[in-house]
């Protein structure tokens, strides 16, 4: 757009890949996402549900916010900001982490991408510059947002790496989970292809320029035709991404940056990612509040998996300790078409997650031809991982 | 084994003060202070509006020759028609010239209001800032009863008091008088130092911080001492070196290093390195956290709050040498001259400011050294003056715009005091960034940190570190820029060395 200050008059942006994805969205499902509008679903959730678990999806991942990190500061700056070791990340892998604020309550979780360059990528779902810029204050480092620079696709389901294979990426058949390199495609274009995804199964994501993503995204539909590969929305990646136990900022925790109610914010302590925090490592955001909670124990919160009975979808439910006194509530829930399970993510008061697990009820609000029937019905404690098979670790992966 | 049981950075009265308590108590101190000699930015003021009496008293400073030639220093209020308004005693418990009877009379009465609201301020200026979350205890109990005081002054005058906590001066001077030399010097006295105008949103705090001192049991009172503001650190210093501190000027903290958790040294510019474990910065916080510690230190939003404090100086000093005593249209010499004949005219020549520019109509307060205490040495006449408003960021640039900016200030002179410009045999001008430059303060801000009232007890510098405690453990804050914040009166240093011994008693 010409003039900067018109940009109210568009919006969402689009994608690098709208041209395809609006072509193949037959039920005009759109939905914004970080300001892009992106599709919900193409034609029908199941059947893209379905190609994520026996096929292989391909899923529009450009609205994804991304910061290169470099200088020689790169290291002690990431270190101060995000919970793990980043000396520990080695060129060419990935990890998944998370950062705080002074309080040591969660602001977003997200990947670590050290490039081969030697240059890092944070990708995460919520915009953070001012954070990352007035946390830079002090390291030699530059921080810059490169989410409009890169134009990036999700190909997930076990025939992935058959569609990669078929599409002359077969050298990422050594990549392992959380490892990434770089391929040509074309005649001067690059992809990035990093093991990485957000539906617990075998899947690989890949990161080119926008100038070359028309080409990617042609040249992988055409490869993967006879995998049934097909695209896919965000209503059926968020039905893989609850099976996976994932979670998301600002829907099931609510970011320290926004949330504006103070008992509303979450520790990696409740949310169960306290694993990746190195107290070791030097000053960090909320390091002396994390280590405060880890000494003294007080943790509110657990974010924990519900098996519920019966089959009605709990989103939104309240759960209950003996029908009666309210100790949580759920944060997603799916029937799941996988494992057959009523699943949910939740929120739940401690030591409801655990000692005193055993009288947990979910009371869900049926749906029945405009009447709601209240049901309370039984729900347990289950590790947040519902789906979790070896063929998502497999390396080299299996050519299905 | 420690170099020193404890540190302080900075020879300013805060560091002296924050060092002579903390020796006191029995530690084994050392204070750095970069420049030659120790006094920081004391000099700068013209007059005394009130040492903390506690330091007085723990120091003896007047044991240690601190000598005053005026208690009682009156205000002229310059007239560039010669009529000049002469404001006796403190804060103009009397005033001669030709002031109406009406002006006379509200005067006092407003007067009688803004000593008494200020008095009942005044104790919230020594204790720490109360705190507010439930668990910090104590201070607010201390808070509580002062409030209690405040409650009982009866309803009408607390409806008063409550009336005018957070108005601008301006409005409560034209509301009660109608005389412009008269509002004119109130409306300077209020601002000088600051980074505000007559008009600008709660100024009547400035005025309240200024009045709720005292010199020698006179509240509001301004005093002289002999050998100018300087004889105050001076004094402060002889009792804290004879207290057991050792002061080592010429001696710039150049980094204040640490573990995760804890301070362990401070490292000077000739690379000599003082181990310890208790370091009090009387340095602006930013300097002291981000600049000697370091950013990466502390979490992201406390260096966001510390980076964002306040710190605009305002105020420029002038000194010149003469030829000959200027005259001021028959102004007394004995006497504080202040050139502020209007509200409006402190108001416009505050607006400059915002715009990075100084004012071309400039007020500001004047003193004859040599009327109160002629020096024998030298014989000639000097002056010396405080000049409002100038920016630390000149946006024309401070070296094409001190020559202009030095005219500007001539001009308004010779308009009071004709022929002044042809007695001048030197000029000094230190502007905010001179000030700024020579005594490392951020934007030349004599306080530190802005007194606004966002910037005030519990807010002051910032949340978080109004306690002077820092997220380091060890490091201490005895700033200006600390509750009470700024003035000569040494309160912010005596809390923090407070707050250091209070912890060390607690573990």
């Amino acid at each position: 757009m010409k003039n900067a200050h018109l940009h109210f008059r568009q919006p969402l942006k689009t994608t690098p890949f709208h041209p395809r994805t609006a072509a193949a969205n037959r039920l005009n499902a759109w939905a914004p996402w970080a300001g892009y509008t992106t599709a919900l679903n193409f034609g029908d959730d199941s059947m893209e549900y379905t190609a994520i678990r026996n096929q292989a999806g391909l899923y529009d991942l450009s609205p994804m916010v991304k910061y290169d990190i470099t200088g020689p500061d790169a290291v002690r700056f990431l270190n101060r900001l995000t919970l793990r070791n980043v000396a520990k990340l080695q060129p060419g892998h990935v990890h998944y982490t998370a950062w705080c604020d002074d309080a040591g309550k969660l602001i977003d979780d997200g990947t670590l991408f050290h490039l081969m360059s030697g240059r890092y990528r944070l990708c995460c779902q919520e915009r953070h510059l001012p954070w990352l810029r007035d946390s830079a204050i002090g390291f030699n480092v530059n921080v810059s947002d490169v989410s409009e620079d890169i134009a990036a696709l999700s190909l997930q389901g076990p025939c992935a790496y058959a569609v990669l294979a078929r599409a002359g990426f077969d050298g990422a058949k050594m990549l392992k989970p959380f490892q990434l390199a770089d391929y040509r495609f074309g005649t001067s274009g690059k992809v990035m292809i990093s093991r990485t995804g957000f539906t617990a199964d075998l899947g690989y994501e890949l990161w080119t320029s926008p100038a070359n993503a028309l080409d990617l995204w042609d040249h992988l539909m055409t490869a993967g035709a006879l995998n049934g590969l097909r695209p896919i929305g965000t209503t059926a990646l968020n039905m893989a991404r609850i099976e996976a136990g994932f979670m998301i900022a600002n829907m099931d925790f609510i970011s320290a940056t926004t949330a504006l109610r103070p008992d509303r914010t979450r520790s990696p302590f409740d949310m169960g990612l306290d694993w990746m925090i190195d107290f070791e490592k030097g000053p960090f955001n909320g390091r002396a509040a994390l280590k405060r909670e880890r000494d003294t124990g007080h943790t509110p919160w657990a974010f924990v998996g519900l098996d519920i009975d019966g089959n009605v979808e709990a989103e939104h439910a309240l759960v209950y300790d003996n029908r009666k006194h309210e100790v949580g509530h759920i944060t997603a829930a799916l029937w799941s078409p996988t494992t057959k399970r009523n699943i949910a993510l939740s929120m739940l008061r401690r030591p409801y997650h655990a000692e005193k697990s055993n009288n947990l009820w979910v009371e869900i609000y049926a749906p029945r031809e405009l009447e709601y029937h209240k049901l309370m019905v039984r729900a347990a404690v289950v590790p947040r991982q519902f789906f979790n098979p070896p063929r998502r670790r497999a390396t080299p992966p299996g050519l299905f | 084994m420690p170099s020193s049981d404890a540190i302080v950075i900075g020879g300013g009265i805060n560091g002296l003060a924050a060092a002579g308590r903390l020796a006191q108590a029995g530690a084994n101190v050392t204070l750095l202070e970069s420049a030659p000699a120790t006094g920081g930015m004391a000099a700068l003021a013209q007059l005394c509006t009130g040492i903390d009496a506690r330091i007085e008293k723990a120091f003896a400073l007047a044991a240690h020759g601190l000598d005053w030639v005026e208690q009682n220093v009156s205000t002229t209020a310059l007239s560039a028609s010669g009529e000049h308004l002469v404001l006796k005693g403190p804060f103009a418990e009397t005033v001669d010239g030709s002031l109406s009877a009406e002006n006379h009379a509200s005067w006092a009465a407003l007067r009688t209001t803004l000593l008494r609201n200020a008095a009942l301020l005044a104790p919230f200026r020594q204790m720490p800032p109360p705190r507010l979350a439930r668990e910090h205890g104590m201070p607010l109990w201390e808070a509580l009863r002062h409030g209690l005081a405040i409650r009982r002054m009866g309803r009408d005058n607390l409806r008063e008091f409550m009336r005018l906590m957070l108005i601008n001066v301006a409005d409560v001077l034209d509301d009660e008088l109608t005389d412009d030399r008269l509002k004119g010097v109130l409306a300077f006295d209020t601002v000088l130092g600051h980074h505000a105008g007559p008009r600008s949103p709660n100024s009547l705090l400035g005025l309240y911080h200024r009045i709720s001192g005292q010199v020698a049991g006179r509240q509001a009172a301004l005093a002289l001492p002999r050998g100018g503001m300087a004889a105050i650190t001076t004094a402060l210093h002889k009792a804290v070196a004879a207290a057991g501190v050792t002061i080592r000027c010429n001696s710039a903290a150049t980094r204040i290093s640490a573990d995760a958790e804890r301070v362990q040294s401070v490292t000077l510019a000739s690379g000599e390195v003082l181990t310890t474990g208790l370091v009090v910065s009387a340095l602006h916080p930013a300097s002291t956290l981000l600049t000697l510690v370091g950013a990466p230190q502390f979490d992201t939003g406390v260096v966001r709050r510390v980076r964002n404090i306040r710190s605009r100086g305002t105020t420029a000093r002038l000194n010149l040498t003469l030829s000959e005593v200027p005259d001021f249209r028959g102004a007394g010499h004995r006497s504080r001259l202040v050139i502020a004949p209007s509200i409006s005219a402190v108001e416009r020549a505050f607006n400059a400011v915002k715009y990075g520019a100084f004012s071309p109509e400039t007020v500001m307060e004047i003193l004859l050294p040599h009327a109160f205490a002629p020096d024998p040495e030298s014989g000639a006449p000097t002056l010396s003056a405080l000049v409002q408003f100038a920016p630390h960021d000149l946006r024309m640039g401070w070296a094409k715009g001190k020559p202009a900016y030095l005219k500007a200030i001539m001009d308004q002179l010779e308009r009071y005091a004709p022929g002044i410009g042809k007695q001048v045999t030197a000029v000094e001008v230190m502007t905010p960034h001179d000030i700024a430059e020579r005594h490392g303060a951020p934007g030349g801000q004599w306080h530190h940190a802005e007194l606004s009232v966002e910037q005030m007890l519990f807010l002051r510098p910032a949340i978080g570190l109004a306690q002077y405690a820092t997220p380091l453990h060890g490091l201490y804050l005895a700033s200006a820029a600390m509750h009470p914040g700024g003035g000569v009166n040494g309160s912010a240093g005596w809390n923090a060395a407070g707050a250091a011994l209070a912890k060390a008693g607690a573990s």
